[in-house]
């Protein structure tokens, strides 16, 4: 009995997010797309359970959020990985060799463009057409932060940089609960 | 002083009036510009770039989406706008699967005929084939997107005119593509059949199921005997299919042609008309006298159950519980002539052939099945008998017309008239007045309830009580009236619902997309052949009469007609929300058991009665025979969540109506009591 109240419970909170952005938005239809933003913001990706949701509280057919979701590239179905790794092949950055760069990524974490997620849900590789920051060619962007000026090799120090980190991360983690 | 209200086109003065767009304007000056995605009943798209016509001073413009101006000076037609209609054209046969010959559609494409019409000789692009996988999910609709010009007319029709939106544009530039939410099935959403997007789409894209080779096959099979019933709206449109006029009675041919083709018997769908009104109108006084589950909804349009099945399910048990006419004939046929005939049942084929896409899917529900074998074993279009009878080379306006066989083919015009908007409600009103008053009814027609409003209302008084009636057509109008009554505000006593708009005389699958004047026509075509008619009032058909004298115990609502001719209903509300599965049992028809949890507050006494709900099901070892899940919802208002389903039965006392307010309140809405029984009913054998 106590396990099926909590796993409802957890249910709830995890929705919490989405009632709190539909709230928020008033539950305004004309407010489709920034409440979508929101809810993508919180949750990485807009999963199926959410966009009918959403859709069902507002009192739009399902089939047009997704419609709405499917035609912004912002908006991903998809989960992607924690580290958002996002290269600039736009003009200035294809010609400054933008393509090497993202061959040694995905090389290196086996991805390609049709999966291009990582087994462990670490990273996920895209391109982007232009990120405004043509000076600074070929252009990558992790999560938030900017790289100009990468190299295939610079990438990939930047990669095991990170793919380190969270080795730690989860020894820390594991240390934690041995300690328990 | 005289104003100048007038508009120059192509040089001659035409007065404006109150049309919307110039489109209208010059279509009413005579010059039917060509359109892919304008309909003067949906909202105007502009998207096909065919209506572009010039105007002075301002250039090229699509007539569709402007408004007409005092002096404007217009050209339909220059080399400019004829080379760009036919690029435009063009440009949309290179996206297109330009397999004509196979298409049903074909002679009836609009695509096609405008390509000729405009002399598009070539497509000079290169082919871009799509090869996207046939949509053949559904009973009632196939959906080709290889065949889309992305008009958004399919789209439209459901989002405005049915207030459903089950299919919607998707993705982005070449990719884009009109399907239903998550590029999922048909058979999967809320779909409810009623095949307007089938009528409106200009191409093969969205059409009717095929199922003519089935009926074909049961033809030529020895073994069989193939029997037909003709639903009513059929007679005063297939005459268009071969270019008769809207509203001409061609039953007499159609029954001749149906002869050659080599079925054995045809009836009259109109008989179970008359059947479904001694059953209906004995339900209705019936209820109205204990004044029980009112108001009464008709329950003969399938696209209507089921859309009310989705978004109404507190409402079911409104619903008459009348099998729709369609089905009434299949459970009679296969039940009478059997034993008049000698002929065992399972050799019996009844093939409807009905206006209407939703029947298909009606036809097919496991409900409608005895002994495994389908009441109704095939159902076929107006534009699939037509073109039937165009494949054996039928002659179809050379043909005596000849009558319906006896006894399923007599009817009264009380049965014709099911076939407008308002028919059922007329019929029935015909015989409930009577039967109250206990007197000979002298003016049979209710001119109130006629017409091609969406909601019609009207006060009838019988024997000195008032019943007030609605006919509603379209489902956004039944949606409006539905959330009325849901929310308890509705004064009405009776209310007929029909999915499409104008009635069965505009389903989806007549021939084109009936505008208006082509509804009234096939109207007006029902109506006079109702005044045609030997008898008027249903309750005068003797055949029925006898019928039930023979077979159900002499008289409508008696325990055998119940057995026979009434059904249940299913909720199928929920389709869409967050759920969570918490049991699944691994038997093949587990009962499925939904709980639903307000998402917005923690504290929800959901969650406690669906922890009771599992306990009691551990406690009584079902865990293989249910699946419970979790459904999260923070919708509000008349729609708000269902509380608690078991099996197909919505639990009233567990429905969150209206907001509640104490905590009181909560915990006797949801009280497990009334769960408990439920889940006995189904689940202790």
């Amino acid at each position: 009995m106590d396990q099926t109240i909590s796993k409802t419970a957890r249910m709830i909170k995890h929705l919490e997010a989405v009632n709190r952005i539909l709230k928020k938005n008033n539950f305004d239809k004309a407010r489709l797309i920034p409440i979508l933003q929101a809810v993508q913001e919180e949750y990485k990706f807009l999963s199926k359970d959410i966009i009918s949701y959403v859709a069902t509280s507002l009192g739009i057919p399902p089939a047009r959020v997704y419609g709405v979701a499917t035609f912004y590239a912002h908006f991903t179905l998809e989960p992607k990985g924690k580290y958002l790794i996002r290269l600039c092949d736009g003009t200035a950055c294809h010609v400054k060799a933008s393509i090497p760069i993202l061959e040694a990524l995905r090389k290196r974490l086996g991805v390609t463009q049709e999966n291009p997620t990582t087994g462990d849900m670490l990273f996920t590789v895209e391109t982007v057409s232009c990120l405004g920051a043509c000076g600074l060619a070929p252009v990558l962007v992790i999560n938030d932060e900017v790289h100009g000026q990468v190299t295939p090799e610079h990438a990939l120090e930047l990669l095991e940089k990170i793919i380190e980190k969270e080795k730690n991360a989860v020894a820390d983690e594991l240390t934690k609960e041995v300690a328990q | 002083m005289k104003i100048n209200n007038t508009v120059k086109i192509n040089g001659i003065d035409v007065e404006i009036g109150d049309e919307k767009n110039l489109l209208e304007l010059i279509r009413k000056a005579g010059i039917e510009i060509p359109t892919f995605c304008y309909h003067s009943e949906l909202s105007v798209y502009g998207a096909c770039r065919l209506c572009i016509v010039e105007v002075d001073g301002k250039g090229i413009m699509a007539s569709c989406s402007t408004a007409p101006e005092p002096g404007m000076v217009i050209h339909t037609d220059t080399k400019e706008i004829r080379e760009f209609r036919k690029i435009n054209v063009e440009l949309l046969l290179a996206n297109h699967d330009r397999e004509c010959p196979t298409c049903p559609k074909s002679s009836h494409c609009a695509l096609q005929d405008l390509g000729r019409r405009l002399g598009v000789e070539k497509v000079r692009f290169k082919e871009n084939p799509k090869s996207v996988e046939i949509d053949m999910s559904s009973p009632s609709l196939t959906r080709d997107p290889n065949k889309c010009v992305l008009c958004g007319d399919c789209v439209r029709v459901c989002k405005e005119v049915q207030g459903i939106g089950a299919i919607d544009f998707a993705n982005r530039g070449s990719k884009s593509c009109v399907a239903p939410a998550f590029n999922d099935n048909l058979a999967n959403v809320e779909c409810v059949n009623c095949g307007q997007c089938a009528a409106v789409c200009p191409t093969g894209a969205i059409i009717p199921r095929q199922d003519a080779e089935k009926v074909w096959d049961a033809i030529y099979d020895k073994d069989k005997i193939v029997v037909a019933q003709i639903a009513p709206a059929v007679r005063v449109a297939l005459g268009e299919y071969f270019g008769i006029e809207p509203g001409a009675n061609v039953a007499g041919k159609l029954v001749k042609a149906m002869k050659i083709m080599g079925f054995d018997l045809v009836f009259d769908t109109s008989f179970t008309a008359d059947m479904t009104i001694f059953e209906e109108a004995t339900e209705f006084i019936d209820r109205f006298k204990k004044a029980d589950k009112l108001p009464l909804i008709t329950s003969c349009c399938p696209a209507w159950v089921k859309f009310a099945e989705i978004y109404f399910p507190e409402l079911l048990h409104n619903i008459s519980t009348c099998k729709s006419p369609q089905q009434m004939f299949g459970s009679v046929a296969k039940k009478v002539l059997p034993a008049q005939t000698g002929i065992k049942r399972e050799n019996i084929v009844v093939v409807s052939v009905m206006p209407c896409t939703a029947k298909k899917f009606e036809a097919t529900l496991p409900k409608f099945k005895t002994d495994g074998i389908p009441d109704v074993d095939h159902v076929i279009t107006t534009v699939e008998i037509g073109r039937m009878i165009n494949s054996m080379g039928i002659k179809f306006n050379d043909l005596e017309p000849e009558a319906f066989d006896m006894p399923m083919g007599f009817a009264t015009g009380g049965g014709v008239i099911f076939g407008a908007t308002g028919g059922v409600m007329e019929a029935a009103l015909r015989y409930a007045v009577e039967k109250v008053e206990g007197k000979k009814l002298k003016n049979v027609d209710f001119k109130a309830v006629r017409g091609m409003e969406k909601i019609k209302e009207a006060e009838i008084d019988v024997a000195g009580t008032k019943i007030n009636v609605a006919v509603v057509n379209g489902l956004v109008a039944a949606r409006e009236v539905a959330t009325q009554i849901a929310q308890g505000k509705s004064k009405y006593h009776f209310v007929e619902v029909m999915a499409c708009p104008g009635g069965c005389i505009a389903g989806g699958g007549q021939p084109g997309m009936a505008d208006l004047k082509v509804r009234q026509m096939r109207a007006q075509g029902l109506y006079q052949s109702d005044k045609n008619m030997q008898l008027q009032k249903s309750q005068d058909n003797y055949l029925v009469e006898e019928c039930y004298k023979e077979n159900f115990e002499g008289c409508p609502g008696s325990h055998a007609a119940h057995h026979a001719l009434h059904t249940h209903y299913k909720n199928r509300s929920q389709i869409f929300d967050a759920k969570v599965p918490v049991i699944r049992g691994t038997e093949k028809n587990s009962v499925p058991i939904i709980v639903t949890i307000c998402a917005n507050r923690e504290d929800c006494p959901g969650h406690n009665l669906l922890a009771r709900v599992v306990k009691y099901v551990k406690d009584n070892g079902w865990e293989n025979k249910v699946n419970i899940d979790a459904a999260f919802s923070s919708r509000q208002g008349p729609d708000a969540p269902i509380c608690v389903t078991v099996g197909d039965e919505v639990l009233d006392s567990c429905v969150f109506r209206n907001p509640m307010n104490t905590e009181e309140e909560i915990r006797n809405r949801c009280e497990f009591e009334s769960v408990r029984k439920a889940m006995d009913a189904c689940l202790k054998t």
